[in-house]
């Protein structure tokens, strides 16, 4: 599995941040920033809460 | 030989999608119908006044998914279909493409904005043609009347200036709103929208306008009458549900639903459409914030899926006004002004209106059941979300 994230599309709501934060932490402005690429276990169930979460859709967690 | 089993979602905007979404990755593996009445694939609306409205994104840049996904997840879209009529106990939905047959229905048909009896003329903002017409009005506009106090008036405003044209901002109230905040940030939004050379009359009262060549004139009560080349009317949005009219499901200012989310037997309802019972004053209200339908979707989809019983989520509502971001979580008594995080007095005059703030509302016994970020530090707002009681004791009757 990999994370993505866009950046551009990223609304800063921190819904990520709050349910995953080993996977994800927001910059000054709010904007998302990854900590992992490939979360394995708990931080994968995490990052895939956040997936669905996000409001702007941002997260993409994808089989690789 | 039984046929798999058939949900039905009605309206493809983020709750519609999020709910056939989520069914899929629960496991569910029977037929999954979406229905959308407009021509397009899903996309999000909150770009649309925002990204979208500045002229920074393209269109495709809202689809909720690209085709690939689409077709990965399994889900029937019909586009350009309209639902029409519901029989809940035969379990039938009527659509302008012929009936449907459900063991579930999800209805999320949204809300659509109000028309302002006087200004036939004006834009408003709901679907995409709706944000790429107002972006091109923005774009040749010099004088912008926005008509509307809450909070897309606010966002549209903010477009207006960053599009460079004169703005004014006319509400009827004497105050400005956000969303599940109500008036309590109104002050600070006001200077704010002062600050970034917004013309606010918040006791307008229009009486009527007229289209000419060189502009629209409204006219207002005072007597005054303002002369502009656009005009945007953000004065609220109705449910849809005129298309359960004739159903037996209960519509009172969206569709009724406990706790849960379950209007009847078989059908649910997410989103802006729908008034679950709220957990603080045991009565059914909408919310209409894009985080509450994702949120909604999902425990719906959950309890459709595994039989998990889901419950009200906590309102998250988000905001970028000239530049400002604001984030607000959880419940808002409109009686009780904000306090800031820190212990400090509150909202001071002179403050600046861009200036950083994480703003509580607390209850009788000081609980925090509100956070506000106002430009603030993400770690702050959060560390102050954190506090927002997420299990508040619920009202029984």
């Amino acid at each position: 599995m990999g994370i993505d994230v866009k950046r551009d599309a990223c609304v800063g709501a921190g819904q990520c941040a709050l349910v995953a934060p080993d996977v994800f932490d927001q910059d000054d402005d709010g904007i998302v920033m990854l900590l992992q690429t490939d979360p394995e276990g708990a931080d994968l169930t995490a990052a895939t809460k956040a997936e669905r979460l996000c409001p702007a859709r941002a997260i993409t967690v994808t089989a690789r | 030989m039984t046929r798999a089993p058939r949900v039905v979602v009605v309206g493809a905007s983020i709750g519609g999608v999020t709910a056939a979404e989520t069914l899929r990755r629960e496991g569910f593996d029977g037929e999954i119908v979406l229905l959308g009445d407009e021509r397009h694939r899903p996309y999000l609306r909150p770009p649309l006044s925002k990204q979208i409205l500045l002229g920074e994104w393209e269109p495709d840049q809202a689809s909720t998914h690209t085709v690939a996904q689409a077709e990965e997840l399994d889900v029937e879209l019909r586009t350009s279909c309209t639902a029409r009529g519901l029989d809940v106990a035969g379990r039938v939905v009527r659509t302008s493409q012929g009936d449907l047959a459900y063991d579930e229905l999800i209805v999320a048909t949204g809300s659509e904005p109000r028309r302002h009896p006087l200004l036939p003329m004006a834009l408003t903002l709901r679907t995409l043609e709706d944000a790429l017409a107002l972006r091109d009005g923005l774009r040749s506009a010099h004088r912008v009347a926005v008509v509307g106090a809450g909070v897309l008036g606010s966002e549209i405003a903010s477009a207006a200036r960053k599009h460079e044209a004169d703005t004014l901002l006319l509400g009827r109230s004497g105050t400005l709103t956000l969303g599940g905040v109500g008036t309590l940030l109104s002050d600070r939004l006001a200077r704010l929208h002062e600050d970034h050379g917004v013309e606010l009359d918040l006791r307008a009262e229009i009486v009527g306008a007229e289209s000419g060549l060189d502009g629209t004139r409204i006219e207002l009560a005072d007597g005054r009458i303002e002369l502009v080349d656009l005009v945007v009317a953000m004065i609220g949005a109705t449910p849809r549900t005129r298309w359960l009219d004739s159903s037996t499901l209960t519509i009172a200012d969206g569709v009724v639903c406990d706790r849960g989310g379950s209007a009847a037997p078989g059908v649910s309802a997410v989103g802006d459409v729908a008034a679950w019972v709220d957990p603080f004053t045991g009565r059914p209200s909408r919310v209409e914030h894009q985080s509450n339908a994702i949120e909604q979707a999902i425990a719906v989809a959950l309890r459709i899926a595994r039989g998990e019983l889901g419950t009200q989520p906590v309102p998250l509502f988000w905001s970028e006004v000239h530049g400002t971001r604001i984030h607000a979580y959880g419940w808002f008594d409109p009686e009780r002004p904000l306090v800031e995080a820190a212990g400090d007095p509150g909202i001071q005059s002179g403050t600046s209106a861009t200036d950083s703030a994480v703003l509580l509302s607390r209850d009788d016994t000081d609980r925090v059941r509100g956070a506000i970020g106002w430009n603030a530090p993400p770690r702050d707002f959060r560390a102050a979300r954190a506090a927002v009681l997420r299990t508040p004791e619920l009202i029984t009757h």
